[in-house]
């Protein structure tokens, strides 16, 4: 009977809180699909469905320049840091050198830096060469700030990888290359489809950056179109919520097939922010 | 060490010679491992510390962004503590970190603390990834999510309004006492998720005959929370410190986009400083003296969270 009620009491406040973290998303959802003509200025619910929200902010919003800008960057970002995060934390987890531990403490103060920090004189730099303005004012910047948590998070993975595997592979007479490629990254697919999605989320998510360094409407990103968007439909929020709910959708589901990933990773990555 | 005794290494005294080959040694291994960090170093070291070190450099100065600049040394430091504004801003950021992460850790525990004595709950995946959600959405939607329900025809004043309480209904991001706790509280429904998922998978790690012992020598619910629960949870507390204190000192993307900072200036941080003074007001030097500190507060907070937690050792 004790554990019956003890239970019930669990469910209760698990589904209390779940109710509460649900309420905003699907608010937003239901706003969405609410005609026009019976949107109001908040959330609201639809008497019947209707998608025309969505195309009217796909085509009229520029939501598809939004997200290819977006699709873009992010990609180039994940790829580009995940390379370079292969490469270093292999060299940190396996192999000897001098300034190995000076350089490791260097590469961690990237953790530690918020994107505050870098935004200002990043813009003047960038803007002297004639950068801004352009993907590789946000593709740089942020591949260089995921680089700290992608290389940690490398590292850690490649130093519990068995040593008696790689040295198997060098008596076979295979060198280093070879050993990163053939053997550590392939078997190294779940560390790397994680930091996969948190590098994918912390840029897909980033607003200052482009807030910063874009003015070009055919480049904003997603949020930052969705941003301007909102200091213009503040009478009607359907519209503005099918916005929303374009600019959110990727990366939630993403993380709807994969959560156990975003999870442990962003638990395990308290490092990162 | 097998090169130590390479012929090639002859010339010197015998103590030397030990010493010169070992270095030869490792100055090969090193070159390739320094081949390996290359790219990542190069990148990270133009675009992360170089502007680092360059906005030190420019909080040295009173600049505006187009004409020549003044050298004032550490004057734009000591604005943080003299200028009126930029003062508020630092205790604007310190009430966020209450909601941010003092409430949302204190009730998550609190739930948990309740919740444990059950210890097996069905379904437990489900809401997991429920109350994580808040988490991965662009802080921008959940902005522009709450704006609509804060706003003055918006859902929390109709729902007042229906239960009678009509009278306390406003504008809330338009109210000067109102607007800083309402954005509090959006982080308060982003992080407390976090924490509840934190702290139910530490009760899962701690050993049950841990509870079994204490129920045994005749401790109570709020005894067996004080000295099982609560230490067996202190790396998820830190975890959860960390990430929510931080989050609450970087919160620029929902203060700009339900705000600005305002009413008046009674929601601004240092994050929206920053970007207020370098393009609003141009003051650049000082916005970079601000994202310095900014940078300072967060290695602070993490290494004192850190130092509560003995038992972590990374």
């Amino acid at each position: 009977m004790n554990l019956r009620r003890d239970s019930a009491i669990n469910y209760l406040i698990l589904g209390f809180f779940a109710v509460i973290a649900l309420f905003p998303l699907l608010g937003v959802l239901s706003s969405a699909l609410t005609s026009p003509s019976e949107s109001s200025a908040s959330l609201s619910f639809p008497s019947s469905l209707h998608f025309s929200n969505f195309v009217t902010a796909w085509h009229q919003g520029h939501f598809s320049e939004y997200m290819r800008s977006s699709a873009i960057v992010t990609v180039s970002v994940v790829v580009l840091s995940g390379v370079l995060a292969i490469l270093a934390g292999y060299a940190f987890a396996t192999m000897e050198f001098r300034g190995r531990s000076v350089l490791f403490y260097v590469l961690l103060l990237g953790l530690m830096v918020p994107e505050e920090a870098l935004v200002i004189p990043l813009y003047f730099d960038l803007r002297g060469v004639g950068l801004t303005d352009t993907y590789w004012a946000l593709i740089l910047p942020q591949a260089a700030q995921s680089l700290a948590f992608s290389t940690f998070w490398m590292r850690t993975f490649f130093r519990g990888v068995p040593g008696s595997l790689l040295e198997a592979a060098r008596i076979d007479g295979a060198n280093s290359w070879s050993v990163l490629w053939r053997i550590l990254v392939p078997i190294s697919r779940p560390a790397l489809l994680t930091m996969a999605m948190l590098v994918f989320m912390w840029t897909w998510n980033d607003f200052l950056f482009p807030l910063v360094m874009i003015s070009t409407e055919k480049l904003r990103t997603a949020p930052l179109g969705l941003a301007f968007f909102q200091g213009q439909h503040t009478s009607q929020f359907s519209l503005l919520a099918a916005g929303a709910t374009i600019v959110a959708l990727p990366v939630v589901v993403l993380y709807f097939f994969l959560q156990r990933h975003f999870i442990s990773g962003m638990l395990s990555g308290a490092v990162k922010e | 060490m097998a090169a130590v005794s390479t012929p090639t290494d002859r010339t010197g005294a015998p103590d030397d010679k030990r010493r010169a080959g070992r270095r030869k040694a490792t100055k090969k291994s090193d070159r390739i491992a320094y081949l390996y960090l290359l790219p990542a170093f190069v990148l990270f070291g133009i675009f992360l510390l170089f502007p680092l070190i360059h906005g030190f450099w420019i909080s040295l100065y009173q600049w505006d962004g187009l004409s020549a600049s003044t050298w004032v040394g550490l004057r734009n430091y000591g604005e943080a503590f003299s200028d009126p504004g930029l003062r508020s801003a630092f205790v604007h950021s310190l009430v966020l970190i209450v909601f941010y992460a003092l409430i949302p850790v204190s009730l998550a525990l609190l739930l948990t603390a309740v919740m444990s004595r059950a210890r097996h709950t069905k379904g437990l995946g489900f809401f997991r990834v429920v109350l994580f959600l808040p988490q991965v959405v662009a802080s921008v939607v959940v902005a522009t999510i709450w704006t609509a329900i804060y706003a003055p025809q918006g859902v929390l004043n109709d729902f007042l309004s229906a239960i009678g309480l009509h009278a306390i209904t406003k504008p809330w991001l338009g109210d000067f006492t109102w607007a800083l706790p309402a954005v509090g509280l959006i982080g308060t429904w982003v992080e407390i998720g976090l924490c509840l998922v934190l702290f139910l998978a530490g009760v899962s790690q701690i050993p049950r005959e841990l509870f079994e012992a204490a129920r045994i020598d005749g401790a109570g619910a709020i005894r067996e929370f004080f000295t099982v629960t609560l230490p067996g949870l202190r790396p998820q507390i830190a975890v959860a410190l960390t990430l929510s204190v931080v989050a609450g000192l970087k919160s620029f993307d929902l203060i700009y986009v339900a705000t600005r900072g305002g009413p008046g200036t009674q929601t601004s941080v240092p994050a929206f400083e920053v970007y207020h003074r370098a393009f609003d007001v141009g003051q650049v030097g000082s916005a970079c003296a601000i994202g310095i500190l900014l940078t300072l507060l967060i290695l602070i907070a993490t290494v004192v969270i850190n130092r509560v937690d003995p038992g972590e050792s990374r």
